[in-house]
């Protein structure tokens, strides 16, 4: 991430990563489809073009992701991709699965 | 060398951080007799609560425990026992228990004194002794290693786990590496990140305790919901989880962990019981907020710190709540309520790490003698002992 003081442009749509290790961000609102939003992790800032529609509290893809990779959040592993995914994609339970509170118990 | 509060030195070596006189009734039948004398007393405090007879094994013991650990508690400089004379947990039971900490200690039975106005007047009478010798105490210059903080989140939305919570661990985080310590609990929040918590165990006996804590009370919630027909356990999250872009339990119980930070763990704790070490504890209660903070209070927690999303003005009897939100709407309707807005961190004011820096003094201020807003106003609806089945 490029090393800027946080933002002047506090109207630019953000996203926050909590994590260093984490592959996604939390969208801070709605974002839209085509639009570039800021994602910020402590005092580091990047731009990052919105590929779908998501909404607020949901996740954003930092980097283009397989199938079966992990998807980290707070650090720690979340869930799995089901299938591909690119930058800037939305990944809810529609593409990532988790086996802990899936099966039957 | 250490940060420093200003506290109450006590005679067992632990440190207050309110020097307060507790009324603790043994018994429901007791409480508005206990109610009555705390009335009276400036500086006092009473516990209200519907247990103390009609009880049979370890719910009783629980009872019991919890409330001589509450007696113990370094915030309070004095305890009045009030007891009716007749119920399954004795008074003078109560009182033993409190004593091996040396603090002033009375006991009052009502079927004793006569009725309840004599309790009243003799209640009374011990406990303005006992305010007249602890209003000459000062505090004094402690180590932050004498700090204990309970932590709970409730009335939560998504800016809790995302926000309230990491900023929390990170000021928990700076506690522990001082050699504070820091007790997360809510089990039933944490549910799905049982091998991630037991990752940060202190050695494999405590990874165990953790992995079984938490599997027991997965096991308990499974009894539960077994009469419902969606026997999948994705009855652990919910609906308005998904909608608010959770994506699994693993996820959500994530953000009720970050309480606790990065720290170690090193160990589990018994409802009821206090730490007999220093460090990060993992306390076995439910998810109800009063409970929870009962648990750690009884711990030795004096002080909690509590993150709300959408807002709650809850307190504890003679324990400061620090109430602290990552929604900066919340923290604009409920700024009597709410001591940090961390929403900062939303807005891009502050980043995470700033936020749990400001945590961590507000705890030192607050220990030092700062009230927290749910004191000011008199909060005191969070003591509430758990119950087993």
């Amino acid at each position: 991430m490029s090393d800027l003081k946080l933002v002047v442009d506090n109207r630019q749509k953000a996203a926050l990563v909590i994590d260093a290790k984490d592959n996604v961000a939390v969208a801070l609102e709605d974002l839209k489809k085509g639009e570039t939003c800021l994602i910020r992790f402590e005092d580091l800032v990047e731009q990052l073009e919105v590929m779908e529609d998501i909404a607020f509290g949901h996740k954003i893809a930092l980097k283009d992701l397989q199938q079966d990779e992990c998807v980290y959040k707070y650090g720690e592993e979340i869930g799995r991709m089901k299938e591909p995914l690119q930058k800037g994609g939305w990944i809810h339970s529609h593409n990532m699965y988790c086996e802990r509170g899936l099966k039957n118990g | 060398m250490g940060d420093k509060f200003m506290g109450y030195q006590r005679k067992d070596g632990s440190v207050g951080v309110r020097n307060q006189i507790a009324i603790i009734p043994s018994v429901f039948c007791s409480s508005k007799v206990a109610e009555r004398i705390a009335y009276q007393v400036p500086g006092s405090v009473y516990f209200r609560h519907p247990v103390g007879c009609s009880q049979v094994g370890e719910d009783l013991e629980v009872t019991a425990k919890t409330l001589i650990q509450i007696g113990k508690n370094p915030n309070f400089a004095g305890v009045v026992v009030v007891g009716l004379g007749c119920e399954r947990f004795s008074p003078y039971e109560l009182a033993q228990g409190i004593a091996p900490t040396n603090k002033m200690l009375e006991t009052v039975v009502i079927q004793e004194e006569g009725d309840s106005l004599a309790a009243i007047q003799q209640g009374v009478k011990y406990a303005r002794a006992m305010q007249q010798i602890a209003s000459r105490q000062q505090r004094e210059e402690a180590d932050v290693s004498e700090l204990v903080i309970g932590l709970n989140c409730g009335g939560s939305d998504m800016t809790s786990g995302l926000i309230a919570n990491p900023a929390l661990g990170i000021a928990s985080d700076k506690l522990v590496a001082q050699g504070g310590s820091s007790i997360l609990s809510e089990i039933t929040e944490l549910i799905g990140t049982e091998e991630i918590l037991a990752r940060r165990a202190i050695n494999e006996t405590v990874a165990e305790e953790i992995r079984q804590t938490v599997y027991q009370t997965e096991q308990k919630l499974e009894r539960q919901t077994a009469a419902s027909s969606n026997k999948n356990r994705t009855h652990l999250i919910s609906k308005g989880n998904y909608d608010g872009g959770l994506s699994s339990v693993v996820e959500k119980s994530l953000g009720s962990m970050k309480k606790s930070g990065n720290a170690p763990f090193s160990g589990v704790i018994q409802y009821g019981h206090r730490l007999t070490s220093k460090g990060l504890y993992l306390l076995d209660s439910p998810g109800h907020d009063g409970e929870v903070t009962t648990g750690e209070v009884a711990a030795g927690a004096q002080i909690i710190v509590f993150p709300t999303g959408r807002g709650t003005p809850t307190g504890f009897p003679g324990v400061p709540v620090i109430k602290i939100t990552g929604n900066p709407r919340t923290y604009e309707k409920m700024k009597e309520n709410i001591d940090i807005n961390v929403g900062q961190v939303m807005t891009g004011e502050k980043t995470m790490q700033q936020m749990g820096e400001e945590i961590y003094r507000e705890i030192l201020e607050v220990a030092s003698g700062k009230l927290a807003k749910a004191e000011i106003l008199g909060h005191d609806e969070q003591f509430c002992i758990t119950r087993l089945p």
